[in-house]
């Protein structure tokens, strides 16, 4: 089974460009015909994982994969990790700075909603090296 | 309704015609908050919120909102026109606080069901 493999890489602080790559995909996606339902999950999945590393961990790499059966997004950071990942998935939960809740975020929905958008999801994270997450959608 | 027939009331002032105005308006969303938004956005819906930078416009993209709605008198800043003709989303704004301007798309669109 062919698998199509697209790379990004996110520019740390950089809020005018958050959001390209998962646009990218999206409109991808929709173009090899994948269901509105589908591109959906991985649009917001993707996109709020990308924010994170925008406002958390100086940016990072997101490798998308895309087979027949499922989406898989892996996004690689060298950002300071998560020390609590339990608290961290509580919805409302959020350390981001008072700069970007004035732009609309650290309403602490990040993680939850990617949880929500994605049918499999796991964290590894490391104090002071970074954070891999790796969501899929199944098509 | 389609997007070009709430363009049409001329109860909003337009800002950018985008692409699909043919599309049917499912439901006003009111929120403020993009984490939320994220979430939450039904698709199809006109988005009403004061959050007038770019990223309500990434948001409402990957959310597949039919329009955006800015209330309150909230004009877009420059990079959010951009990014409205990048992404081809209607925007629109009013002067009217967020609840009026939804209640007003909704009595249009339970108008049409009657």
């Amino acid at each position: 089974m062919d698998v199509i493999t697209f790379h990004y890489t996110i520019s740390p602080d950089d809020f005018t460009r958050a959001g390209e790559a998962s646009s990218d995909v999206k409109s991808k996606l929709k173009k090899m015909g994948v269901t509105p339902e589908a591109v959906r999950k991985v649009a917001i999945a993707m996109y709020e994982g990308e924010i994170n590393m925008v406002i958390h961990a100086k940016g990072g790499e997101i490798t998308v994969h895309i087979s027949t059966e499922r989406i898989e997004m892996v996004l690689e950071d060298v950002g300071p990790g998560i020390p609590d990942i339990d608290l961290a998935m509580q919805a409302g939960y959020s350390t981001a700075p008072d700069a970007v809740r004035s732009l609309g975020f650290g309403a602490g929905m990040g993680l939850p909603n990617m949880k929500k958008y994605s049918d499999e999801m796991e964290i590894h994270t490391v104090i002071g090296e970074g954070t891999t997450i790796r969501m899929v959608v199944n098509l | 309704m389609t997007i070009r027939e709430l363009i049409d009331t001329g109860e909003f002032e337009t800002i950018h015609v985008g692409e699909r105005t043919d599309r049917s308006i499912t439901k006003p969303f009111c929120c403020d908050l993009l984490s939320i938004a994220m979430g939450k956005a039904p698709e199809g819906c006109a988005w009403v919120t004061v959050m007038g930078n770019m990223n309500t416009l990434a948001v409402a993209s990957l959310t597949d909102a039919a329009c955006v709605i800015l209330a309150e008198g909230v004009a877009p800043d420059e990079a959010a026109k951009q990014k409205a003709i990048e992404q081809n989303i209607t925007v629109m704004k009013t002067g009217l606080p967020i609840f009026e301007a939804a209640l007003l798309i909704e009595k249009r669109l339970s108008h049409e069901d009657a």
